[in-house]
């Protein structure tokens, strides 16, 4: 099956990253497809490079990152939520003058219409959130 | 069609949990998450919220959260099945659809 | 072309407390472009959301209130409210929005978005959707 994942909140503070995290392991290893993770609202924080968590704790911006590397995974943050959160990437730190990006590799920021297609495209979309 | 509906609040904390099984139909399957898994200790008051919805509806407890709660399984209400991740996944599969209740 | 799907846009919380009330809208605005069957829920706290007369002047932040009277213009037209929900709140009706939409094989004529259910209906709508977007 291909799955869509939208996830809601930022690292850390709600569960909802890491529960998204497993799921979608668990999802690969079963054989099926994650077609994109949708982070929305507060889920944009996860697309940050500027993270440093303790050494003793997952990572949870690299963790994404290595998960969308390792297996193609479409990982878009919300040009909306992100422009009044402060996630950007070299495009909208020119669009809106900004002096410098943040985005997390792997990450890319684009439009909620990328979330509806998700849901079209994808067989499930399974929603973390708070 | 068929609704795998999730729950990740105690119901010690929030509705969720009430209003989601009030808009379940039958043959709906339900599966506690994160603090959801509190839900399902049956020495708690709101145990009943549960045990009186299992006749229609499969209920379902995410395993790792309930140990790293430091809960386990004989503290739970009869009849409620834990699982892990791998079958989190297969019930959404099994299921039309995911409804997440947040 | 490929099959049109059930959209449900599941709302639960109430507006200014938090964002969820008002991105789930940009969501449901946004979605309407992509000519999908949609349909909006609101149930607890959500039907507060659609209460008239918001004011938010004195906060100093944007209203975004009357965004839900434009969603007729967007072809959304199946508001679910939850009946068992607005009477735990002491809330009728009459104290939302009328929410409207045009209906062009009745030359234009203003019909009703909002459907007033009771929880064992609205179960049985939710069960009826293909994807649930919940915020």
């Amino acid at each position: 099956m291909k799955f869509s994942i939208q996830v809601n909140e930022g690292p850390y503070t709600h569960e909802a990253s890491v529960s998204a995290l497993n799921f979608i392991k668990a999802a690969l290893e079963a054989g099926h497809e994650v077609f994109r993770v949708f982070f929305y609202h507060d889920g944009v924080n996860n697309g940050t490079r500027y993270t440093s968590p303790p050494q003793d704790d997952i990572n949870i911006a690299n963790t994404w990152s290595q998960l969308a590397k390792d297996n193609n995974i479409d990982l878009v943050v919300c040009v909306a939520a992100a422009q009044r959160r402060g996630i950007v990437d070299e495009g909208e730190a020119e669009r809106n003058g900004k002096d410098g990006n943040n985005i997390a590799d792997g990450f890319r920021i684009s439009g909620l219409g990328q979330l509806i297609e998700a849901g079209i495209e994808s067989d499930r979309l399974v929603v973390f959130g708070d | 069609m068929s609704t795998l509906h999730t729950v990740n609040k105690s119901s010690y904390d929030r509705n969720t949990l009430e209003t989601c099984v009030s808009l379940t139909t039958k043959g709906s399957e339900v599966i506690l998450i994160e603090d959801g898994v509190y839900s399902a200790v049956k020495a708690g008051n709101k145990a009943s919220l549960i045990a009186n919805a299992m006749g229609d509806v499969n209920f379902y407890v995410l395993g790792p959260d309930l140990k790293a709660r430091g809960l386990n399984e004989s503290q739970l209400i009869d009849g409620i099945k834990v699982v892990g991740y791998s079958d989190f996944v297969e019930l959404s599969v099994k299921n039309d659809k995911v409804s997440s209740w947040l | 072309m490929s099959e049109i799907k059930k959209f449900c846009y599941l709302n639960r919380t109430a507006p200014y407390g938090t964002v969820y009330a008002w991105e789930s809208l940009e969501v449901v605005l946004i979605g309407a472009a992509f000519d999908q069957d949609c349909s909006l829920v609101f149930v607890d706290d959500g039907v507060y959301q659609l209460i008239k007369g918001q004011d938010t002047t004195d906060l100093g932040i944007k209203n975004f209130s009357p965004t839900y009277s434009a969603l007729g213009d967007y072809d959304i037209k199946k508001i679910y409210v939850e009946k068992e929900s607005l009477e735990a709140r002491g809330l009728t009706l009459d104290d939302l929005q009328h929410l409207v939409w045009e209906d062009e094989d009745e030359d234009w004529a203003e019909r009703d978005s909002i459907i007033l259910v009771t929880k064992d209906e609205l179960a049985k709508v939710i069960d009826e959707q293909d994807v649930v977007l919940s915020f």
